[in-house]
């Protein structure tokens, strides 16, 4: 067991954990948030992508031991209250997701992106959005959303 | 899945790393950015009993420049590596190659060195260093040594750095005014490459005055495309003539066949991935 | 109803945002895998390495004393008790039907079957002790190719003594909707053009965003189950038909589900024993599958070679049709495995008037994992092989692949129109919607461009593509379903609940999985009750709510289900009118029904319908021998399916030099009938048409010679990203279905089920003036290098 400590949408926890287990289990078995979802076992989906220390990261990816001493911030930590974070609001505008399992990586990488490319191109958000699986959308509407919330300042927050 | 049980260690400098790695020997096994390691690790491919993390070394961080070199420590991701000036500016080629890594979220996490030990021939950061004649400084019990890129990769998965050592940084000749292109060939956007072509030119005027081109999945291990290299030095930089010396990119190669291709349709990529890249490495 | 009818619709055919968004855009999904129990448990599967062993031993003595083990179960123990994974629909009386236990006993038929499970305290603890599990096997000869399994030289189950399950066919001349197929083919041979071509459609897996999970909770007097599944009615009525559990002790909750496509309409092994083991330990029990197992365990889908005959007058009108599959069926026949082959019966002629008919299905079984439905389920393969064929037929006659079609069509005029196959088509309007996708593409203009690339020797090819399909939705009439022998009926049912505030909640049967029936249904009961879209409710997936329901699948829930959810609003309206009528000492005669409000005619005394729900909770003011509730339940049987119908158009550039293909531009315009959301249809659209041109371009579960499968994880079963796909300009033109009140046909399958040819049409047509008229899905770069290739050398006579 390791003892760590990490920020995890704004709260600070102090947990013994298996040095084996990986940050999305910390995420939602020892602290429920389960927003977070696990999709595959290869990194290849995506669906549990969070941010660490501000960047987009893959959660299934990562050991909880090495999150020690960082910030995490998840899908159910991005909203400011009742207010929906702009990409939020724009997966919901544009009907950007059907099934939701991938909606919260989606979201998440969505939010990373805008920040290092507030004004992006189809063609950009595109490639930038690669590093996650949809089976149900086609990802017409999530491309037409990220698009929206740069619109609307989503990169900017 | 979940990986097997095993014992974490975080040393915070690079002589505790080597010590902790001369005290469990085989056992052990060096978490870098962790984006290769972990899929591996959750298959239960592999089953150390230590894991040694060396993402709490900030000795093993940063891009300098060292004269006519840049330096690269080897736990820099490639998001670092990305944002950097001097990586755009001086190695162009390593910039454009890493461009290319998997997506962003694994860039964020995933470093340089961490690609380049763990020497999967489809991977896209070995033939951009092999490439540029990078040298790589590695360190065990006894000290510092330095191995060429082209003595590096010396099997499938298999590199110059023996147990109990690690890879410090990497040093790469800056190709200053050199044109690069990294030509990636896949068949969705998140796989590894099913060929790849790291091409960088130094061009005079419209004559290709320099090349050197390296190749990704071509064999065990990223390969230079010397007889190319060789055929294009002082040709025009115009679709025949590159077509001419692009034509000899797969000779000497000993490619894989797979799911995504048998071997001569990859000597044939080879040869087409070639000439594109040289091509728009030389601006043409 | 006529005053309902002729309300202004406020709610159907509004793009609504949907409901059910705001928790799962915020991460306040209830997905199986989320629930905690107080004592739970969490399982692990020993699965078979080998694709077909007889299990000779199982040592787990090693497993049992290993950290937080709880309890190791084997087949044998559970032999009894565990259930079988059933087939519903034997499609002959004569069906080979193996027996399918979920835990295998001492027999393996596929790589993946389950021959033990971990029970320990947690997840990580329950995989290490199950590498700790010792299984002798002895290895069998295997058959993988359901080409080879024909023969029989290798058994899939020795003891069957064959591999074919079924032989399944359907003839024009034999149930008089046509002439004698072999007729029009030795008729065409003399004076005509016949077509014959062999297509595969490759093995596909669905893939689903979610992995398969259960939790079985077996400490109450119902034993209640989550379970990721489209099918919760359907498994539990199996769980009780298998297991001698009641049906009454036992309780299904389907609650959030990441998807299905049919990969989810199954009942599985990983369920029964589940459950199995959750009553073996008193104690709640989980289990959670990774992604490698899932897509090894979950079923795959399509697998067909298809065999096709055309006949056709020397102008292109197609005389006779002959179609002959072969289906593997994987290990067993799964729920409805053996009736996907002959869904696709009544598709293969399309929306054409074909002279002659008949379709042949060999089902045969293999050491594979278990095919079943995948979205389209027979009737993409079916359209697949009828919009080639239409294809080369253009080439044989010389004319635009556009006229062919249109020269063998039903048109408008002719509706209702019986088929070949013996289809009642109620509506459609081929020209309108093929005129329209044209228009929008651009069709002329492209084709100029590709003449100039031809002419020019460019290395980039272009090639258009073309679909015009249809389907046969709303699965099913139960009298249909009956008489092809399968287990169940096709109805749906619905509930409306008028709670006392005025609010409502709509119970439906239907169990969707990211199909936004909470956000449609809301909009139909809106319209029909006059209530606010917000103020009402829709429940369902869970058996305990929704006693009554057969579920999600075929493009079923909003011409069926919807239907049923109209009936149950029309009955709470009709009961309601019966107290108005008290309530304004009217007669309901003079009572019109508008907004929601019964008025009397002519005056502006009123009540609302919401008013009455509350009178009903006080019943202090109730008509005489009327029952204080205005509550209603419907059960809808559909009398017909529908067929909603669309063009697709496609423009794909071909890298000859490398194989390589991008897609550059795609057009559909389908007639899905009466929408209810825009909004929803247009995803229904979108997700359709990638996972359709994921068949063509880059989907296939390729297994090794031994049976592992080789795409075994997302790194090598390649799922399409964003930057891989294009936006899709998508339009519609509508002809009601004369079906159900709704005029609703069904979207969930239409992009899937059209877009594979057209991909294919268009690459070939891209490379065809090479010499190409066929490349093998998925069109794999190295795939379409070789076509070219081997073209080249064939026309200039060099040895490849």
């Amino acid at each position: 067991m390791a003892k760590i400590s990490v920020k995890v949408d704004g709260v600070t926890y102090s947990d013994d954990v298996e040095a084996r287990m990986l940050l999305v289990h910390y995420l939602r078995e020892s602290l429920g948030k389960v927003g977070t979802v696990v999709g595959c076992d290869t990194s290849n989906c995506g669906a549990c992508t969070v941010h660490l220390d501000g960047r987009s990261v893959k959660s299934c990816n990562m050991l909880a031991v090495q999150a020690d001493g960082h910030e995490v911030t998840t899908i159910e930590g991005l909203a400011d209250g009742d207010t929906l974070h702009p990409v939020q609001q724009a997966f919901h505008d544009c009907h950007a997701l059907q099934c939701g399992y991938c909606t919260p990586g989606m979201i998440m990488q969505a939010t990373s992106f805008l920040k290092d490319n507030p004004t992006p191109t189809e063609h950009e958000v595109r490639v930038g959005m690669e590093g996650n699986l949809c089976r149900c959308t086609g990802y017409h509407n999530i491309v037409r959303a990220v698009l929206a919330a740069a619109g609307e300042g989503g990169g900017s927050q | 899945m979940i990986p097997v049980s095993f014992d974490y260690l975080a040393p915070t400098t690079l002589d505790e790393a080597l010590a902790a790695l001369a005290e469990h020997g085989e056992d052990a096994k060096v978490l870098g950015g962790g984006q290769s390691l972990l899929p591996v690790l959750r298959m239960r491919l592999n089953a150390p009993e230590v894991v040694v993390d060396l993402g709490r070394i900030e000795e093993l961080r940063g891009i300098r420049e060292d004269g006519d070199t840049v330096v690269i420590g080897a736990m820099t991701t490639y998001a670092d590596v990305l944002a950097d000036a001097t990586v755009t500016e001086h190695i162009a080629l390593l910039h454009k190659a890493i461009a290319e890594v998997a997506d962003d979220q694994i860039r964020h996490r995933g470093t340089v060195g961490g690609a380049i030990v763990h020497a999967d021939p489809a991977g896209d950061v070995g033939p951009a260093v092999l490439a540029l004649d990078a040298e790589m400084v590695i360190a065990g019990p006894g000290g510092r040594r330095t191995v060429g890129a082209a003595d590096f990769f010396t099997d499938l998965f298999e590199t110059a750095v023996g147990e109990g050592e690690v890879l410090v940084e990497i040093r790469l000749p800056k190709h200053t005014g050199w044109g690069a292109h990294y030509e990636k060939f896949v068949r969705v956007s998140h796989q590894w490459s099913i060929v790849a072509v790291a091409a960088t030119v130094r061009a005079e005027g419209g004559t290709i005055a320099e090349a050197k081109v390296a190749l990704a999945n071509m064999g065990a291990t990223p390969l230079r495309a010397k007889a190319t290299e060789v055929a294009l030095t002082g040709q025009p930089a115009t679709d025949v003539a590159v077509r001419e010396a692009a034509a000899s990119a797969a000779d000497g190669t000993n490619p894989p066949s797979d799911l995504n291709g048998d071997a001569d349709y990859r000597r044939h990529l080879a040869t087409v991935l070639t000439r594109r890249a040289v091509l728009a490495a030389a601006g043409s | 109803m006529t005053a309902v009818a002729e309300r202004t619709a406020l709610e159907i055919g509004a793009p609504r945002k949907r409901k059910e968004d705001q928790r799962l855009i915020t991460g306040r999904t209830r997905w199986t895998d989320n629930i905690q129990l107080p004592g739970m448990l969490h399982l692990a599967m020993v699965r078979s390495p080998f694709a077909h062993a007889n299990v000779t031993a199982i040592d787990t003595e090693a497993a049992k004393q290993a950290e937080g083990v709880v309890a190791v179960i084997t087949g044998a123990d559970i032999a009894a008790t565990q259930g079988a994974c059933a087939n519903a629909w034997p499609v002959t009386t004569d069906q080979k039907t193996p027996a399918h236990l979920p835990m295998v006993v001492d027999h393996v038929a596929c790589t993946g079957e389950i021959v033990a499970a971990i029970v320990a305290r947690t997840a990580a603890l329950a995989r290490d002790a199950a590498e700790l599990v010792d299984v002798t096997y002895e290895e069998l000869p295997a058959v993988l190719d359901a080409k080879e399994a024909v023969d029989d030289t290798v058994l899939a189950h020795p003891d069957l003594g064959t591999n074919t399950t079924a032989v399944w066919t359907l003839d024009s001349a034999g149930q008089g909707t046509g002439g004698h197929v072999d007729d029009a083919i030795a008729e065409a041979r003399v004076d005509g053009i016949v077509i014959e071509r062999d297509y595969r459609q490759q093995r596909l897996i669905p893939a689903f965003m979610e992995p398969r999970s259960t939790v079985v909770d077996p400490t109450g007097e119902q034993i209640t189950i989550w379970s990721s599944t489209q099918v919760p009615h359907i498994l539990r009525f199996l769980i009780a038909a298998t297991t001698g559990i009641p049906e009454s002790k036992v309780r299904v909750i389907a609650p959030d589900v990441g998807g299905g496509f049919g990969g989810k309409l199954q009942t599985t092994p990983e369920e029964f024993i589940t459950l199995a083991a959750a009553r073996q330990v008193r104690k709640p029990v989980k289990y959670t599958e990774t992604r490698s197992e899932s897509l090894v365990s979950a079923h795959h889908g399509r697998d067909q070679y298809q065999h096709l005959t055309l006949a056709a007058t020397k102008d292109g009108t197609v005389t006779g049709l002959k179609v002959e599959l072969i289906a593997n069926l994987g290990a067993y026949v799964a729920l409805v495995g053996g009736g996907v082959p002959v869904l696709g019966a009544w598709m293969f002629n399309s929306i054409y008037k074909f002279g002659s008919y008949r379709f042949t299905t060999r089902n045969v079984l293999t050491n594979t994992p278990w095919v079943d439905a995948y979205r389209g389920a027979g009737r993409p393969e079916a359209t697949y092989a009828i919009e080639r064929l239409m294809d080369e037929l253009a080439v044989a006659v010389g004319v635009d692949p556009l006229a062919i079609r249109e020269q063998n069509w039903i048109t408008h005029e002719e509706f209702p129109f019986t088929t070949v196959a013996g289809m009642t088509y109620d509506s459609g309007n081929y020209e309108a919607a093929t005129a329209r996708a044209k228009e929008i593409f651009g069709y002329d203009a492209l084709r100029v461009e590709q003449k100039r690339r031809r002419d020019d020797l460019d290395p980039v090819q272009l090639g258009i593509g073309i679909s015009t399909f249809t389907e046969m939705c709303g699965l099913a009439p139960s009298r249909v379903l009956g008489s092809l022998n399968y287990g169940a009926g096709g109805w749906e049912n619905a509930a409306i609940r008028m709670l006392p505030t005025g609010k409502v909640e709509v119970i439906t049967g239907t169990s969707p999985h990211g199909q936004g029936h909470e956000t449609a249904w809301s909009q139909i009961v809106a319209d029909r009750l006059g209530i606010p879209f917000e103020d009402i409710e829709v429940l369902h997936g869970d058996t305990a709510v929704s006693s009554r329901g057969l579920d999600t699948y075929g493009s079923r829930s909003l011409v069926v289900g919807g239907e049923a959810v109209v009936r149950a609003a029309d009955k709470v309206v009709e009961k309601a009118k019966v107290v108005a009528a008290h309530l304004l000492e009217a007669s309901e005669a003079d009572l019109e029904f508008v907004g929601g409000r019964f008025g009397v005619k002519g005056t502006d005394k009123g009540v609302g319908i919401a008013e009455i729900a509350t009178a009903a909770f006080t019943s202090h003011n109730w008509p005489e021998g009327v029952e204080p509730s205005i509550d209603a339940e419907a059960t809808y049987d559909p009398v017909n399916f529908s067929f909603p119908h669309g063009t697709h158009l496609c423009a794909m550039e071909v890298d000859t030099e490398t194989g390589a293909t991008t897609m550059r531009k795609y057009v559909c315009v389908d007639d899905i009938g009466q929408i209810i959301n825009p909004l929803i249809v247009e995803g229904q659209v979108h997700g359709g048409l990638v996972q359709g041109i994921a068949q063509a371009l880059w989907e296939e579960a390729v297994f090794d010679d031994n049976g592992t499968l080789v795409t075994g994880s997302f790194v090598d079963y390649t799922l399409p990203t964003s930057a891989d796909t294009i936006n899709y300009e998508s339009e519609h033109t509508t002809s009601p279905s004369t079906t159900n009140t709704l005029g609703t046909k069904g979207v969930g399958e239409a992009g899937t089920i059209a877009s594979t040819p057209a991909v294919v049409n268009a690459v070939v047509d891209a490379v065809r003036h090479l010499g190409i008229n066929d490349i093998r899905m998925p069109l794999s770069p190295e795939r379409v290098w070789r076509a070219i290739r081997d073209a080249g050398s064939a026309a200039t006579g060099d040895t490849p």
